[in-house]
């Protein structure tokens, strides 16, 4: 085993800029990377073959993005970079991954997770049907491939990249039916404060909802989801759904987004061990670092969106300053003076992330309300009945022994899109707080994995 | 039966053919499985527990909704696959019927 061996898990802003310190410093760490090539989903490449420029892709971004994608180009020579790779499961100091059917194993002496983040979601009543997506998906069907999700598209939820998907829809020449905002009217006044911490963004988010409006976009702001409907075998027709003035409105469409901001990626973090907190701004349960990335778990650190949602830029210096970290404690020279900027920076970021948080609430009281007959679990068709029966039959008050009588967070997906709303129910059908229910653990592996029929590199612990 | 999604642009790639369910299809090269079927039809899948067509969800390999079948027996998460020339796609596993032992 090398005396310093580094693997950085993810190949987003954070990766790339954890990398990029690393090398500078004259090691050549592992970069494990579950898509085909650098970029994370954030700045996410199109496929060889495609043409649209920069500006296009990407646009306000689209020279951050470019840097990155440069700064990823210098280093690859310089690390080891393992695209298309799943880092599924860690055991004390070893990682896990898998490629095809090709399985390994590393030996680390640190591990920087910057995995990211995938979409937050809330039941609506039919959402099971074919044509609803997340709101990452709508993204990455334009960016990545140039499509729209649907001939009528309805963007309903709450967060930034509800009005951002709409901008690139509108762009692309998509047809958005409408925007449907959750959040309550008065969130966004409350939010200012903190969201000066950002002036320019809070500008740009302004402007985002402006233009759609200018272009005929009709935005409803205030909304409460009632559902959607459609057919099994023809998908969505409509979506229903309360005005802020209390009337109840329909909107045909064929296709729909959801999302309600993001949830981090933490399943590593805690196969790690690593301790968790409950975030009260996000009602979600975080890993916990300090300032430069530390987890509670010695040579494990986190960065990125996988550990809080500070967004691209905030992703780029929490990487490099993770790996900053890890130089020092590995007895390499890191600037202290940089590190300093660095984290004062990012508690700027940190103001932001909490005022998006008011600004875009997540609405436990919705979810809540939810019918016995909505579907939580879209993995396995679990609804908010048989989780309630679950509690008060068999007598779970908690989310894991909830999972184990009923399933609810054992699906394909793993809980990602169904945890935080299964929480609110448990809690809401025992009285107590979504804190109490606990948190779901994660399991290895991660993500479904091939059967891995070639085995490379040591194993020199075997996990029990 | 009509696509799901829309094409908006970038479509001067190289076409390719491939089949669903035994329906000829055409996509373009780049194109990744899942875009390459919901161009074509409007489903990926039929959900094993609520029986309604699923047309994949997250398109970035977290919420595996878009496994479907290979000819060969294989299974390929569509949104993280890409298109290949004759490559014949099943919705359903092609050999789904389970053996009643006695």
């Amino acid at each position: 085993m090398a005396s310093s061996q580094v693997i950085i898990v993810g190949a987003g802003p954070a990766g790339v800029r954890a990398a990029e310190a690393l090398v500078t410093a004259g090691l050549r760490p592992i970069m494990i990377d579950e898509g085909t090539c650098d970029g994370g989903q954030i700045y996410r490449r199109q496929p060889t073959g495609f043409v649209r420029s920069y500006k296009t892709l990407y646009g306000t971004e689209a020279n951050r993005a470019r840097n990155l994608h440069q700064s990823f180009e210098s280093l690859r020579e310089s690390i080891d970079y393992r695209p298309e790779t799943l880092a599924w499961g860690l055991w004390e100091k070893q990682l896990y991954v898998s490629s095809g059917n090709r399985g390994e194993a590393f030996d680390f002496s640190a591990l920087i997770v910057a995995g990211g983040a995938t979409d937050r979601l809330m039941p609506v009543p039919g959402w099971e049907l074919a044509g609803v997506y997340s709101m990452g998906a709508a993204q990455i069907a334009l960016k990545a491939q140039a499509v729209a999700i649907g001939r009528q598209v309805v963007l309903m939820g709450s967060g930034p990249l509800l009005y951002l998907v709409a901008n690139q829809y509108l762009d692309a020449g998509a047809n958005v039916a409408a925007v449907v905002d959750t959040a309550p009217t008065g969130s966004r006044f409350k939010a200012l404060p903190l969201l000066f911490a950002r002036p320019g963004l809070l500008a740009k988010g302004i402007s985002l909802a402006a233009r759609l409006r200018f272009n005929g976009v009709p935005v409803y702001r205030g909304a409460t989801p009632l559902s959607i409907k459609g057919d099994a075998s023809n998908g969505v027709g409509s979506v229903r759904f309360r005005s802020r003035t209390g009337s109840e409105r329909e909107i045909s469409c064929d296709a729909i987004a959801l999302g309600w901001h993001l949830r981090p990626e933490s399943q590593l973090a805690d196969l790690a061990r690593c301790d968790f907190h409950f975030d009260p701004v996000t009602h979600q349960w975080l890993p916990s670092i300090d300032t430069d990335g530390r987890s509670s778990i010695s040579g494990v650190y986190l960065a990125g969106d996988g550990v809080r949602l500070l967004g691209a830029e905030g992703a780029e210096i929490a990487g490099r300053l993770a790996a900053l970290a890890v130089l020092n404690d590995l007895g390499h020279a890191a600037p202290v003076d940089e590190r300093v900027r660095l984290r004062r920076r990012l508690d700027v970021m940190d103001r932001f992330r909490r005022g998006l948080a008011v600004a875009f609430p997540w609405q436990p009281a919705a979810v809540r309300e939810l019918a016995d007959d909505a579907v939580i679990c879209r993995c396995e068709s679990i609804t908010a009945g048989d989780i309630r029966e679950t509690i008060r039959v068999k007598g779970a008050v908690e989310v894991n022994r909830t999972k184990a009588l009923c399933r609810v967070g054992m699906g394909r997906c793993q809980g990602r899109y169904c945890s935080d709303a299964a929480a609110e129910i448990i809690a809401a059908e025992t009285n107590s707080s979504v804190e109490q229910v606990g948190r779901l653990r994660g399991q290895a592996p991660i993500k479904p994995l091939a059967v891995l029929t070639e085995q490379a590199g040591t194993i020199t612990n075997v996990s029990p | 039966m009509s696509g799901r999604f829309v094409r908006l642009s970038e479509s001067g790639r190289q076409q390719i053919s491939f089949s669903v369910d035994g329906e000829a299809a055409t996509a373009l090269s780049g194109d990744s499985l899942l875009v390459a079927m919901l161009l074509n039809f409007p489903r990926l899948r039929t959900a094993e527990f609520g029986g309604e067509a699923r047309s994949g969800f997250c398109l970035m390999g977290a919420c595996q909704d878009c496994w479907v079948w290979m000819e060969t027996g294989e299974r390929l998460r569509a949104c993280t696959s890409s298109v290949a020339e004759d490559m014949r796609v099943y919705t359903q596993m092609p050999e789904g019927v389970w053996p009643v032992v006695k």
